[in-house]
C-alpha cells in the first residue's frame, strides 16, 4: 500500500455572497473593505482538501499538510470552520491574500514554504490545490509551484485520482467539450491541480476540529511575513463592468404567445 | 527588436482550434502594433499543415513535431514550449487558452524566468507598450494591466477575436525537445450524449435552474418532466447546457434533482463563463454569484415566475413572468413543427 505526503495549497477569498468593489490602494489595487469582509477557503482549494483527507485516509501512513498564504487574522477565522472538516497539519505565511498579487510570487512563497516542511519526502509528495480560485482566477500557481519544486508529472481540473496496487496515479482531468482525459502517471511526485473532484463538503466534526486547532494555532502565531517580492505587474485600471441592460419584462401574456416569440428569437 | 511569438498546438487532427486562429489574429495585431517581429510557434505530432493553413499571416515559424507532442500532457507539453520559446527569442507570447496550454504555460513561465497572465480577453498598444485584458474575482471585475518582466507570456480565452484565415507554404524551422515523461495518455472520457454539456461551439446557451426541481402550483415536484422539457429543447436547438450552482448543490446533497446535471454544467461564481450568442435562462434566481456566469453571453432572456428577480432585472434583454414548464413545452412544440 502506498504512503503519501499530501502537499495541499489553498487561500482564502471573500464569500462569494458578498458585494466586491474594486479600489485602489497604496500598493495598487484592492478590494474596497476587504479585511472587513467574510472570508472562505477557496472552493476548489477546499476540494482539493477533502480529496487529500479522503486519500490520505485509505493509505495509511499518509499525511497532509494545507500550506497558505493569508492574513493571520482572517485565516483564524476561516480555519476555525475549516478545521472541523478533516484532519490536517497548517502550515502558514503571513501575507496577501489578493486577487491581484502577481501568481509568480505567490508560487515563489508558496513553493518556499513546502520546502520548509519538517518530515516532507519527495518522492511521496502529492501536491495538491485548487485548478482555478475564486479571486486571482489565474490556475497558473500549482504548476508554477510544482515547476519550482521540479516536479514534473502535473495535472490540471482533476475530477477523480485512483491509486493502482503499485502506486501508479490514474488521473481524470477535465478537457474541452465537457469530456476528461484520463491519464496514468507512474508514481509519486505529481502535482494535481482539482476542479470539482467527486467528494461533497465533510460535516463538521467537533473532535477532529479540536485535534486540528491544537496545531492550527501556534502555527498561526507561528507565522512569517511573506516576503512578495518586487513584481513588475502593473495596474492600468480595476473597474466594475458598467453595463446594465434595459430588461423588457413581459407578464400577464399567455404562455402560447411567449413562447411563439422565443422561438422567433432563437430562429432569428 | 520586439518579437511577438504565436504559440499553439495542433488538435487531434492536426488542425489549429478556433481559440488558436483567434489568438492568432491578436497576436498579429500585437506585433504590428508594437512594430516587432512576429513568429510562429507550433506543437503537435506533425505541425505542417497547421503552419501551411496559418502559413500567410506573416509569422516566421517554428515548431516542436513527434509523437510524444500530439498529446495533451505537462511534462512534453513543457518542454516543447520552452524550446519554442527559447528557439524564437520572443519577448511576448501570445497563446490560446486551451486547457493544455493552461495547464503547461504557466510552468513554462518558470522556466525561462519569466512571467505569465493566463486568460485574458485582450492584448493590445498603449503609448507603445504592450497591456492585456482580463476579469478577477470570477469575472466580477476587469483589470488592465501591464508588465516588465520578460518573456510574457499571455494567454487568451476563446470568443474574444476574429478568427484569423490565411493560408500558403510555410517554411518551418523544426526544434528539438525532450520527451521524456512518467505520464502516459490513455483515452478520453465523454459524455454519453453530446448535447448534455457546455458546448463552446453551441450557437446558445439555456440555462436551468433550481426552480425546475422545486414544488409546482399543484403542490409536487415534477423532476421527470422537467428532464423532459429540458432534453426536449436541447433535442430541437443543440445548445449548450448550463446550471446555476443552487442546482448542483442539490445534487451534491442527494436530493432529486435534474439526473443528466453535474459540475460540469455548473456556471457562474464556481463555475464556468461560456461565450454564445445568446442565453436563456430558466427558473434561475440569485445575484451577482450566479449573474456571472452569463456575463459573456451577449443576448439574455429569461423565464421567472418573480419579476424582479435579481438574475434577469439589469442583467437580461428580456424577462417573461411565467411558468417555465407551460412554457417551454410550447417553446419544445412550436420548435418540433
Amino acid at each position: 500500500m502506498s504512503e503519501f505526503h499530501i502537499v495541499v495549497c489553498g487561500s482564502i477569498v471573500p464569500d462569494p455572497l458578498q458585494t466586491l468593489e474594486p479600489v485602489q490602494g497604496a500598493d495598487g489595487p484592492a478590494l474596497k473593505n476587504e479585511m472587513m469582509l467574510p472570508a472562505v477557503l477557496d472552493p476548489w482549494a477546499g476540494h482539493a482538501l477533502f480529496e487529500a483527507a479522503e486519500l490520505a485516509k485509505k493509505h495509511e501512513g499518509s499525511k497532509v499538510w494545507l500550506v497558505t498564504l493569508g492574513p493571520k487574522a482572517k485565516l483564524q477565522q476561516v480555519m476555525m470552520n475549516v478545521a472541523q472538516k478533516v484532519p490536517f497539519e497548517l502550515v502558514c505565511v503571513d501575507g496577501p491574500a489578493s486577487g491581484f498579487d502577481d501568481s509568480f510570487e505567490v508560487a515563489r512563497v508558496l513553493s518556499g514554504a513546502i520546502e520548509g516542511i519538517a518530515g516532507l519526502e519527495k518522492e511521496k509528495m502529492l501536491v495538491f490545490g485548487g485548478w482555478q480560485s475564486a479571486s486571482r482566477g489565474s490556475g497558473a500557481v500549482m504548476q508554477m509551484v510544482g515547476e519550482r519544486l521540479g516536479v514534473t508529472e502535473q495535472f490540471q481540473g482533476v475530477d477523480k485520482l485512483v491509486v493502482g496496487d503499485d502506486g501508479s496515479l490514474e488521473v481524470l482531468e477535465r478537457v474541452e467539450g465537457g469530456a476528461w482525459q484520463t491519464a496514468v502517471c507512474d508514481s509519486a511526485p505529481a502535482v494535481l491541480g482539482w476542479a470539482t473532484g467527486e467528494l461533497p463538503e465533510p460535516p463538521n466534526n467537533p473532535q477532529v476540529g479540536m485535534q486540528n486547532m491544537r496545531l492550527i494555532m501556534p502555527a498561526l502565531q507561528q507565522a512569517k511575513a511573506a516576503d512578495m517580492g518586487a513584481s513588475g505587474l502593473s495596474f492600468g485600471s480595476v473597474e466594475l463592468p458598467q453595463q446594465r441592460r434595459e430588461t423588457r419584462v413581459v407578464k400577464d401574456v399567455p404562455a402560447e404567445d411567449i413562447a411563439r416569440e422565443i422561438v422567433e428569437w432563437i430562429r432569428s | 527588436m520586439r518579437k511577438v511569438l504565436f504559440l499553439a498546438h495542433t488538435e487531434a487532427d492536426g488542425t489549429l482550434s478556433r481559440n488558436a486562429l483567434e489568438t492568432l489574429t491578436a497576436a498579429k495585431a500585437l506585433a504590428e502594433g508594437l512594430g516587432g517581429e512576429f513568429a510562429a510557434g507550433l506543437v503537435g505530432a506533425d505541425v505542417q499543415a497547421a503552419a501551411d493553413s496559418v502559413a500567410s499571416c506573416g509569422a516566421s515559424f517554428y515548431g516542436v513535431s513527434g509523437e510524444a507532442f500530439g498529446q495533451s500532457r505537462y511534462a512534453t507539453d513543457v518542454n516543447a514550449c520552452e524550446a519554442l520559446v527559447k528557439a524564437s527569442g520572443a519577448d511576448i507570447v501570445v497563446a490560446p487558452a486551451t486547457m493544455r496550454f493552461s495547464r503547461a504555460l504557466p510552468g513554462v513561465a518558470v522556466r525561462v524566468d519569466g512571467r505569465v497572465d493566463t486568460h485574458c480577453t485582450g492584448v493590445s498598444v498603449k503609448d507603445g507598450k504592450a497591456v492585456a485584458e482580463r476579469w478577477f474575482y470570477r469575472q466580477r471585475m476587469k483589470g488592465e494591466l501591464s508588465r516588465d518582466e520578460r518573456p510574457w507570456i499571455v494567454t487568451l480565452s476563446p470568443g474574444c477575436y476574429e478568427a484569423f484565415s490565411g493560408s500558403g507554404q510555410a517554411d518551418v524551422q523544426a526544434v528539438e525537445a525532450e520527451s521524456v515523461t512518467r505520464s502516459t495518455v490513455t483515452g478520453i472520457k465523454a459524455p454519453d450524449v453530446d448535447e448534455q454539456t457546455i458546448r463552446p461551439d453551441a450557437e446558445m446557451l439555456f440555462v436551468t435552474g433550481a426552480g425546475w426541481t422545486k414544488k409546482q402550483g399543484d403542490g409536487e415536484i415534477h423532476v421527470q418532466r422537467a428532464e423532459g422539457v429540458i432534453k426536449g429543447f436541447l433535442d430541437s436547438t443543440k445548445a449548450s447546457l448550463g446550471s446555476s450552482k443552487s442546482l448542483v448543490d442539490i445534487s451534491g446533497e442527494g436530493q432529486a434533482v435534474i439526473s443528466f446535471l453535474t459540475h460540469l454544467h455548473q456556471v457562474g461564481q464556481t463555475g464556468s463563463t461560456p461565450r454564445h450568442t445568446k442565453g436563456l435562462a430558466t427558473c434561475c434566481h440569485g445575484e451577482e454569484p450566479h449573474v456571472v456566469g452569463w456575463r459573456f453571453i451577449q443576448e439574455r432572456r429569461a423565464i421567472n415566475k418573480d419579476a424582479s428577480c435579481g438574475w434577469a432585472q439589469g442583467k437580461a434583454d428580456v424577462l417573461y413572468v411565467g411558468d417555465a414548464f407551460e412554457i417551454m413545452e410550447k417553446v419544445n412544440e412550436l420548435l418540433r413543427d
